[in-house]
């Protein structure tokens, strides 16, 4: 069975994959106990599983893991607990920025990768660069005040 | 495959196994005992030791079967609880919806949870400070009338020492009945109830660390795919496991036309769910979603009933019978000098939970039975699915764990019988996760509603006489039919129940004569459920939608029209005070020279009183709508919302933003495709919501009312937004658009059309 190599969160991973099309999203959730990305559909529809790979925001529903071999994984683990959360983190906590909450990883993922490359972003690219994170309970308004807040704007 | 245990150590000590704040942990041992056995905890209603459990450092553990899916019921309750305890809410842990653990005082749903079990818990917690004071009066040697309970204390109010809350009780216990005269704290003694302490399950939410149902992992159970027929009643033919090889370890249970794969490793299940052979029968029993308002007035009706029937001599119980009256109320409309009619349409839409819906059930072999589930019935489910596979329902316990929100029954009462058939057959706990083809596909739906409206107006404006005929699914008597038993050929009776979906169906303004027929309907194509605010806001798109209607013809600002027709100074308190934010501008309706560049711009209004007996809402918003494409950009929506007593200010601030969104997306986007076999909405493609890019902006206006009862809010705020729109969308381009999803398809051919 092939095995393939990763750093998740900074920490060097080895992985039996048996299917290297097993997307990434069952790794993280099945055998690296990573449960924080969410199923939400498999299509890569809804941003619910969104994580990081060398920096930028993939759907990991759509992602074999076979490529992510070699490569750096950032889940919403890597940002901070409840008790000492990160900066971002610590701004959705403040603005109440979810209700049930199970679209606020994928949110929080894209809005990391929004804020490193602009770090001051307008509400009108926030909602771009979320555009493809769906809310069904209806968070939006919240989640914009959030990266606002952790934007200093 | 690398053990987990392996992988931890290779990854040294820098890796966070995250655990949540919730008491749910993400593995659980299904070898060991369950953490508290049934039968351990009191759980009579009538005993304040079944809603909180005082531990002895002074903490306090309250149970409820409310159970908070997004929506901050859990610390509105916890503060209910805090302000008769005088405890600090950091101190309050609330445990929801576990059958083993918590008094049955009704399920969540209907906008009950705080006036019924927030209540009920704040009750117990008043009777339980009585009972502190006057135990901590005999200890202390002092009257209980000198005696204050605060920060988790009975002291003399003018200082000394005093004793802890958990020194005061017989191991955790008092033993007491719920007085249900027990005093209350005063709304002008409040401190906790009204703040806005942050909800204690945002941390975790924030962090990826709070566990939900679809995290649940039991040692030495099998992940399993349910793949379901073609078609609802579609018989399963033939399965060809030799499909499966070389996918390892996949067992497969069919039983009848019920046919899942479980495996240990989950995508060993996705992999054998995908490549399983199998064949059905073919069914189209369906008439499609195409025209389903002619499908629906062509329908049986069951019956017929008059669920409102105001300025009439004869009783609504009578009416129905009563043909005197029926005529009587077509000679007004005949006579009136203008009349008005007209048919709107509302149809099958999902609850479309963003994370499918998952379960996992435990079934022993001596019968004794857990189940996670984020049910919002927990005790209902317990029940049916007790007695549907031969279970003693005093050794089953259902535990409530957060799935994504649910707006009613989605698909997980579904997904936890599917896993107890499992476990039971499979003799191994079992987790069922649904995929998005199935929540899309099979979770039970709000229903089609059409509803026809008649009015009669004299020459002053003055309404003679309105009528409502609503066309609706008939509820039957039963708890809904159960997938897993359809298929498995398990027979059982089952009902019908898409909740109260009949009410407002009348204008809330004076009238002379109001009359609400409803034809319940014999046949419905799909499964129907409650659906956040069940069948008001398309009773509201029509009534608000028509009353706008007769304003336009008698050329009548629709602001004034109602104002001068509401006399309840709670509702004129809301309309007014949003109207003012909103900056309403006095004017007849529609008005086709306001642009915005190539756009047509316009606002619109709705409001309505909840049920007609609770909460108070008025919504107004501006839309742009773009003639060349037909799309409706929401600008700008302004509510305000009286439900009296308001618990904790920012939750329900963050519910009405919620629900406002939620339904612009009913409003806009949202239909159930189904041919004449199967739903073919499936996935985000084809049952589109709204996105972040729509967003408008959102302006809440509370009305608080401390000294008032308090009602539920978890829905109101839903019922005006259709409205609002479709009036909005007349006031900018003439065109009235009776049917939702108000698509760019429909307002371009609306706009077209001359």
């Amino acid at each position: 069975m092939p095995i393939i190599t990763l750093t998740i969160n900074g920490q060097p991973v080895s992985l039996d994959a048996w299917d290297p099309a097993m997307p990434l999203l069952h790794a993280l959730r099945g055998p690296l106990d990573f449960q924080g990305a969410k199923p939400g559909c498999g299509l890569a529809q809804c941003g619910a599983c969104t994580v990081l790979l060398d920096d930028e925001p993939v759907r990991a529903c759509v992602v074999p893991v076979s490529s992510a071999s070699g490569r750096r994984v950032t889940t919403i683990e890597a940002g901070g607990t409840p008790e000492a959360p990160d900066r971002l983190q610590a701004a959705f906590i403040a603005e109440g920025a979810a209700q049930c909450g199970y679209c606020t990883p994928g949110m929080i993922m894209s809005a990391r990768a929004l804020l490193a490359r602009t770090p001051h972003p307008t509400a009108e690219q926030i909602k771009d660069a979320l555009s493809g994170n769906l809310c069904r309970c209806g968070a939006y308004t919240r989640v914009l005040r959030a990266v606002l807040r952790a934007s200093g704007g | 495959m690398t053990s987990r245990r392996e992988l931890l150590q290779s990854l040294g000590a820098g890796l966070v196994v995250g655990f949540t704040l919730e008491a749910v942990p993400r593995a659980i041992d299904a070898q060991a005992p369950a953490a508290a056995a049934i039968g351990v905890r009191p759980v009579d209603p009538n005993q304040v030791d079944s809603f909180l459990a005082i531990h002895p450092e002074g903490a306090v553990t309250i149970y409820t079967s409310k159970v908070d899916v997004g929506t901050g019921m859990r610390v509105a309750i916890a503060q209910m609880a805090a302000e008769e305890l005088g405890l600090p809410i950091e101190r309050i842990t609330v445990v929801g919806g576990d059958t083993g653990l918590c008094p049955n005082t009704g399920g969540t749903g209907g906008s009950t949870g705080l006036t019924r079990g927030g209540t009920a818990v704040r009750q117990a917690a008043a009777t339980a400070r009585q009972a502190l004071l006057a135990r901590g009066g005999l200890r202390l040697g002092r009257p209980a009338g000198e005696l204050t309970i605060d920060g988790g204390e009975v002291r003399p109010v003018d200082g000394g020492p005093g004793l802890g809350i958990g020194a005061l009780t017989d191991n955790g216990l008092l033993s007491l009945a719920v007085d249900p005269d027990a005093p209350l704290t005063p709304p002008g003694h409040y401190r906790v109830v009204g703040t806005s302490p942050s909800r204690p399950d945002m941390p975790a939410k924030c962090t990826g660390r709070h566990t939900y149902v679809q995290d649940l992992r039991l040692r030495g159970m099998l992940h399993a795919r349910v793949i379901r027929p073609p078609a609802p009643g579609a018989r399963l033919r033939s399965v060809d496991e030799s499909s499966l090889d070389g996918i390892p370890d996949v067992r497969v249970v069919r039983i009848e036309s019920f046919l899942a794969v479980a495996a240990p490793d989950e995508w060993a299940a996705v992999r054998a769910a995908s490549a399983l052979n199998a064949t059905w029968t073919e069914v189209n029993e369906l008439p499609g979603h195409d025209r389903l308002d002619e499908w629906v007035r062509r329908g049986v009706v069951e019956r017929n009933q008059v669920i409102v029937n105001r300025g009439s001599p004869v009783a609504p119980a009578d009416a129905g019978s009563s043909e005197d009256d029926a005529r009587a109320l077509e000679a007004v409309l005949a006579g009136a000098a203008r009349r008005f009619s007209a048919s709107y349409f509302w149809p099958n839409q999902s609850h479309a939970s963003l994370g499918p819906s998952a379960a996992v059930a435990d079934v022993r072999e001596d019968g004794e039975t857990t189940i996670w589930t984020s049910s919002q019935v927990t005790f209902g489910l317990r029940s049916t699915l007790a007695r549907l596979f031969g279970l003693q329902p005093g050794r089953v316990r259902v535990i409530f764990v957060e799935g994504s929100g649910s707006y009613g029954t989605n698909g997980a009462d579904h997904a936890a019988a599917d896993a107890v058939l499992l476990s039971k057959t499979l003799r191994l706990p079992v987790r069922v996760q649904w995929t998005r083809q199935d929540e899309h596909a099979w979770d039970p739906k709000g229903p089609q509603q059409l509803i026809d409206l008649r009015a009669g107006v004299d020459a002053s404006g003055r309404i003679l006489a309105w009528d409502t005929e609503m066309w609706i699914p008939e509820n039957r008597r039963g708890p809904r039919s159960v997938l897993a038993a359809d298929t498995a050929g398990i027979p059982h009776e089952s009902g019908r129940d898409a909740a109260a979906i009949f009410e407002n169906g009348d204008p809330p303004y004076e009238a002379d004569r109001v009359r609400v027929l409803a034809h319940w309907m014999r046949d419905t194509p799909l499964n129907t459920s409650n659906l956040r605010a069940p069948g008001k806001p398309a009773n509201v798109f029509a009534v608000e939608g028509f009353v706008d209607e007769i304003c336009a013809a008698l050329g009548v600002d629709p602001l004034m029209f109602r104002v001068e027709r509401l006399s309840d100074p709670r509702a004129l308190e809301v309309v007014r005070r949003a109207a003012a934010a909103f900056g309403w501008q006095a004017r007849p309706s529609p008005n086709l020279k306001a642009r915005q560049g190539d756009l047509l711009t316009g606002r619109g209004m709705a409001y309505v009183r909840y049920k007609g007996t609770e909460n108070y809402v008025a919504t107004f918003m501006d839309v742009d709508v773009d003639p060349a494409t037909g799309r409706i950009a929401v600008r700008r929506v302004v509510c305000a919302h009286d439900c009296g007593l308001v618990v904790n200010p920012d939750a329900l601030r963050n519910q009405i933003e919620g629900a406002i969104v939620q339904t612009l997306s009913r409003a806009l986007h949202e239909e159930i495709t189904f041919d004449t076999a199967r739903v073919t909405s499936v996935d985000w493609a084809s049952y589109p919501i709204l996105t972040f890019r729509e967003l408008p902006e959102i302006e809440v206006i509370l009305v608080e009312r401390p000294e008032e009862a308090l009602w539920g809010a978890g829905e109101a705020a839903t019922v005006p937004v259709a409205a609002a729109l479709g009036n909005a969308v007349f006031d900018a381009t003439g065109v009235r658009l009776r049917r939702v999803p108000l698509t760019t398809e429909r307002v371009k051919a609306a706009l077209s059309t001359p």
